[in-house]
C-alpha cells in the first residue's frame, strides 16, 4: 500500500472480463434473492393482518377482479416484450432492443398509472391505509412491488439512454440482461400478490 | 421550511446531556483542527476516503468501530454509576435520560461497534485468505461503508439536536409508535438503523460472491481457511436476515409518520408482528456478530499451537449447520408472547440443538492445542478466555431456552448477563484477538504485547465482575433498564458490577495506549517478512502491508493450509519470470457521496423537512444513475509498476531478523528463511 500506488494510473482499462460478467450476474441474482425477502415477509404481514380489517371495508369490498386483470395483462405483456427486446440485445440488433424498451416501459407505465388509479379510488372510498391494519398491509405490500416497476421503468429509460449514446457495447447489454432479471422478478411477485391478495380477498 | 426542527432541539434539558452535546461537538472540532493543522485533508481525500481498496475500507471499518466502542461504553459506564448510586434516590440521571442511554448502548453496540468492527476484518482479510486481488464489486464495498458510516453519524448527531429513542435497542410497539414516543427519537433509531442496513445487505451479497467466484485456483470450498467460511456463513445470514430489519423498521416508520396500523394496539395492528419480524432478523444476526470470531478463533488456535486445525471438516459443518439453524430460533426471544406449549417447546428444543454444534467448535478448538506448541500471544490469551467464558454464557443460555424457566427470567438482569455473556467474549474479545493477530498484516508492524496483556486482563476481570452479579440479581428478581429502585439487598451486587466497568474502562484505555505504544515503537515492531506468527494460510503469503494488488502473481493452493504447504516446500517466496499488467479499480469518490445524502436524508425524514428528503433521493438517485452508466472504472498497473514494488518487497524481506528457532511450526524442518528462496 504505498501512498502513490493507489491513485497513480498508468493506463486506462475497458471492457468486461467474463469473470467480471459472470460475478455481477450471480451478484445481481443474490441481490434478487434478498429482495425476495423483503417480498416474503410483506407477505407474511399482509396474511396476518388480513383480517384486521377493524370494522372497515375488506377486500371483497374494495378489490375489482377486472381492475387487477387489466394490471396482470400489462405486466405479463411487457415482461414478454422484455424477452424480445433481450432476444434482440443478443442479436445485436440496437434500433430493435430500443424499440421493444420503449414498448415495455409504456407497459409498465400503463400498470403503475392503474395502480395509482385503483390506490386513489380507495383512498376517495376513506380505504386508505390508516384506516385499519388490513388495508396498511395491502398498501404497502403492493406499493412496495409498483414502486420497484417505478424504478424499473426509471432504468429502462437510462438504459435507453446508455443504447443512444454508448450503442451495444458488452458493458451496456450486461445491464440490460441484468435489468431483464429485475423486470421478471416483479412479474414473479406480482403473480404473488394476484393470487394471495386479490383472488381470496373476491372469492 | 426546517419541519419539526427548532432551537428547543438543543440539549439544555439537562447538564449531563448538555454536556455530552458538547463533547460530541468539540471532540469532532478537535479531530478537524489537527487534520487541517497537519493538512492531511488531500492525503485522507485521496488514499482513504476514496479509495476502493479493502484494505483500507477494512481499516476505515475498524477505525468507525473503535471510536462507536468508546461511545458505547461511556453509556454503559454512564448507567452502571447511575445503578449503582440510586437506591432509594433518583441518582444523577433522570429516567428519560437513562432510558436513552440503554437505547443507544445497544444499538451503537450492535449495529455501529460490532458490525462494522466484524465488516472491517473480513475486509481485511478474506480476500487475501482466498488469494484474491479485491472483492466482487469494491465500489459497493466503498458504498457499504459509507452507509454504516451515515448511520453511525446519526445516533451521534442525536446527542446534539434532539433526544435519542427511550425504547430501546429493539424498540417495541406500541411504546416506540407515535402515540407513546411522539418525539425524535425513535425515528433516529429507525433512519440509523435502516440506512447502515442496507449498507450490511450490500456488504452480505459483496461477500458471498467474492467468496463463491474469487478464489485463487485450486481454493476448493473445503481448503478454505476456516474464517473464510466463517466470513461465508455471516455474508449469507447478512444478506437474508437484514432485509428483516429493513422491512420491520420502514413498517413502524409507517405506522408513525402516516398513521398506518401495522403494530397499533387498535385497528386491526398486531404488536407482536414486530417481536417476531425484528427477531427473525434479530437471532441470525447474533449469529452475524458470533460466527467471524469463531472463524478469528480458528485462525488464532491453529497459528498459535503450531498445528493444523482439528477436525476442521466438522468445523465447517459446525458453522454451516448454526448459520442454518439461527433463522430457527427467533420465537425464544418472547416465550412470554404466549405461543402454545407445543410452539414454544419446537423453538426452545431448536435453540438447545444450536448448543451442540458450538460444542463441536470448543472440543475442536481444545485438541487443536492438545500437545501443540503453544506461544502465549495476547490474541491467543483471548482464546482461552473466551473458551472458559463462553461456555458459562453457553450454559446459561440453554436454561433460557426452557420456556418454563424462560418465563421467570424474562426480562431480568440474568438476561442482560447472558447475552452480554455471549457476546463479549463470543464477539469482542475475538475481535480483540483479530486486532492483536492481524494488525501487522494491514500496518506493517506488530502491536505492543505488554499494554496488550494489560488490557486483556483488565476486560476479563472487568467482565466477571460486571456482569455476574448480574445474574445473581436476576434471581433475586431484578428487572432490567431500572433507573432507580428501593431494594438495599440488590445494591451491594450492582456496586461489584460498576467496579467491574471501571475494570473494563482501564482495559479500554490500556488498548488506546497499546496502539500508541506501538506506533511509537513501530521501527522495532516492524514486520519485514509478512508473516510475523509463522501463519498457515495466504494472508501471510502478502507483505505487511500488503501492496494494492495483494497478489503480484495469484497463488496456486494444493491443500488446506495452503501456505504452511508453500514454506514446506519452499515454494513460498518464488518470484516468477516476468510479471503481468494488472487491472485494478480507479479509486471513486461515489461512495462517500451516497453515504453523505443517505446521512442528509436520515436527518431530514427524523425531523420531517421533506423537500430536503425528496431532494437528497433525487440525488442518490442520480449520483447512482451517473455511476451504474460510467465503463471506465479501472486502470491498468504495468508490469515495471508491479516489479518494482515486489523489488522494495522482496529488499525488505531480506532485512527480516532470523527468526526465533523455538517459535519454528511443529513438522516444518528448520525455519522457512524468507528472501532466501528467491
Amino acid at each position: 500500500m504505498t501512498d502513490a500506488a493507489a491513485t497513480s494510473s498508468s493506463g486506462a482499462a475497458t471492457g468486461l472480463s467474463p469473470e467480471q460478467k459472470e460475478e455481477k450476474a450471480f451478484g445481481f441474482w443474490v441481490y434478487l434473492m434478498t429482495d425476495a425477502v423483503i417480498f416474503a415477509l410483506l407477505f407474511a404481514t399482509f396474511i396476518v393482518l388480513s383480517r384486521g380489517t377493524a370494522g372497515g371495508p375488506t377486500g371483497k369490498d374494495l378489490f375489482s377482479l377486472p381492475h387487477t386483470f387489466g394490471e396482470t395483462m400489462l405486466l405479463l405483456v411487457s415482461s414478454t416484450t422484455f424477452g424480445f427486446a433481450t432476444l434482440a440485445t443478443i442479436g445485436g440488433d440496437r434500433r430493435a432492443v430500443i424499440g421493444w424498451l420503449v414498448l415495455t416501459a409504456l407497459l409498465g407505465l400503463g400498470f403503475v398509472a392503474m395502480e395509482i388509479q385503483e390506490f386513489s379510488g380507495m383512498i376517495a372510498l376513506d380505504a386508505g391505509p390508516d384506516r385499519s391494519g388490513f388495508l396498511s398491509a395491502f398498501f404497502t405490500l403492493v406499493g412496495t412491488h409498483g414502486v420497484h416497476v417505478s424504478v424499473g421503468i426509471i432504468s429502462i429509460l437510462v438504459m435507453i439512454g446508455q443504447l443512444v449514446i454508448k450503442g451495444l457495447t458488452p458493458p451496456v447489454s450486461s445491464r440490460l440482461l441484468r435489468l431483464a432479471l429485475f423486470w421478471h422478478f416483479l412479474d414473479i411477485v406480482w403473480i404473488g400478490i394476484f393470487s394471495i391478495v386479490y383472488l381470496p380477498g373476491v372469492l | 421550511m426546517f419541519g419539526r426542527l427548532t432551537i428547543d432541539a438543543l440539549p439544555l434539558y439537562s447538564a449531563i446531556a448538555a454536556g455530552g452535546a458538547l463533547i460530541t461537538v468539540f471532540g469532532t472540532l478537535a479531530v478537524m483542527a489537527v487534520i487541517t493543522w497537519l493538512k492531511a485533508w488531500g492525503y485522507l481525500w485521496r488514499e482513504w476516503f476514496t479509495s476502493v481498496d479493502h484494505k483500507r475500507i477494512g481499516i476505515m471499518y475498524v477505525t468507525l468501530a473503535l471510536i462507536m466502542l468508546l461511545r458505547g461504553f461511556i453509556d454503559a459506564i454512564m448507567m452502571r454509576t447511575q445503578q449503582a448510586i440510586a437506591l432509594n434516590s433518583d441518582g444523577y440521571l433522570p429516567p428519560s435520560h437513562f432510558d436513552q442511554i440503554f437505547s443507544s448502548h445497544g444499538t451503537i453496540m450492535i449495529f455501529f461497534m460490532a458490525m462494522p468492527f466484524l465488516t472491517g476484518l473480513i475486509n481485511i482479510i478474506v480476500p487475501q485468505q482466498i488469494g484474491a486481488r479485491d472483492v466482487a464489486f469494491p465500489y459497493l464495498n466503498s458504498m457499504s461503508l459509507w452507509m454504516t458510516a451515515a448511520g453511525a453519524a446519526l445516533v451521534m448527531v442525536s446527542l446534539v439536536i434532539g433526544k435519542f429513542s427511550t425504547a430501546g435497542w429493539t424498540a417495541y410497539p406500541p411504546y416506540s409508535g407515535a402515540e407513546y414516543s411522539p418525539g425524535v427519537g425513535v425515528d433516529y433509531w429507525i433512519w440509523a438503523v435502516l440506512i447502515a442496513g442496507v449498507g450490511s445487505t450490500l456488504t452480505g451479497i459483496n461477500f458471498i460472491v467474492t467468496i463463491l467466484k474469487k478464489r485463487a485456483p485450486g481454493m476448493f470450498m473445503m481448503r478454505m481457511p476456516l474464517f473464510t467460511w466463517t466470513a461465508f456463513c455471516t455474508a449469507l445470514l447478512m444478506a437474508f436476515a437484514f432485509p428483516a430489519i429493513t422491512v420491520v423498521g420502514v413498517l413502524l416508520e409507517l405506522d408513525r409518520v402516516f398513521g398506518m396500523h401495522f403494530f397499533t394496539n387498535g385497528h386491526g395492528g398486531n404488536l407482536m408482528m414486530f417481536a417476531n419480524l425484528l427477531w427473525i432478523w434479530g437471532h441470525p444476526e447474533v449469529y452475524i456478530l458470533i460466527l467471524p470470531a469463531f472463524g478469528i478463533y480458528s485462525s488464532v488456535v491453529t497459528t498459535f499451537s503450531s498445528k493444523r486445525l482439528f477436525g476442521y471438516t466438522s468445523l465447517v459443518w459446525a458453522t454451516a449447520a448454526i448459520a442454518i439453524l439461527s433463522f430457527s430460533v427467533w420465537l425464544h426471544h418472547f416465550f412470554t408472547m404466549g405461543s402454545s406449549a407445543n410452539v414454544n417447546s419446537a423453538f426452545g428444543i431448536a435453540t438447545m440443538i444450536i448448543a451442540v454444534p458450538t460444542g463441536v467448535k470448543v472440543f475442536d478448538w481444545l485438541f487443536t492445542m492438545f500437545r501443540g506448541r503453544i506461544r502465549f500471544h495476547v490474541s491467543m490469551m483471548y482464546l482461552i478466555a473466551f473458551i472458559v467464558t463462553f461456555v458459562i454464557g453457553g450454559v446459561t443460555g440453554v436454561l433460557l431456552a426452557l420456556p418454563p424457566a424462560d418465563y421467570v427470567m424474562h426480562n431480568s438482569t440474568f438476561l442482560v448477563a447472558h447475552f452480554h455473556n455471549m457476546l463479549i467474549p463470543g464477539a469482542l474479545f475475538g475481535y480483540f484477538a483479530a486486532v492483536n493477530l492481524w494488525f501487522p498484516k494491514a500496518f506493517g508492524f506488530k502491536l505492543d504485547d505488554r499494554w496488550g496483556r494489560r488490557s486483556f486482563w483488565c476486560w476479563v476481570i472487568g467482565f466477571y465482575l460486571a456482569f455476574m452479579p448480574l445474574y445473581v440479581l436476576g434471581f433475586m428478581g431484578m428487572p432490567r433498564r431500572m433507573e432507580h429502585y428501593d431494594t438495599a439487598a440488590w445494591q451491594p451486587y450492582l456496586v461489584v458490577a460498576f467496579i467491574g466497568a471501571v475494570f473494563i474502562l482501564f482495559g479500554l484505555i490500556f488498548l488506546v495506549v497499546q496502539i500508541a505504544v506501538s506506533v511509537k515503537n513501530h521501527a522495532a515492531l516492524r514486520d519485514w517478512t509478512g508473516d510475523p506468527w509463522h501463519g498457515r494460510t495466504l494472508e501471510w503469503l502478502t507483505s505487511s502491508p500488503p501492496a494494492p494488488y495483494n497478489f503480484a502473481v495469484l497463488p496456486k493452493v494444493e491443500s488446506l493450509d495452503a501456505f504452511h504447504a508453500m514454506k514446506e516446500e519452499g515454494t513460498a517466496y518464488q518470484r516468477p519470470e516476468r510479471y503481468e499488467d494488472i487491472r485494478m479499480p480507479k479509486n471513486s469518490a461515489f461512495g462517500m457521496i451516497v453515504g453523505g445524502l443517505a446521512f442528509v436524508f436520515g436527518f431530514a425524514a427524523v425531523w420531517y423537512i421533506w423537500w430536503l428528503v425528496a431532494a437528497c433521493a433525487a440525488a442518490i438517485a442520480i449520483t447512482v444513475i451517473i455511476r451504474a452508466s460510467g465503463d471506465d472504472t479501472e486502470y491498468v498497473m504495468t508490469a515495471a509498476e508491479v516489479e518494482a514494488i515486489e523489488n522494495r518487497r522482496f529488499a525488505d524481506m531480506a532485512k527480516a531478523p532470523p527468526p526465533d528457532l523455538r517459535h519454528v511450526p511443529v513438522g516444518v524442518p528448520g525455519a522457512p528463511v524468507p528472501g532466501a528462496v528467491s
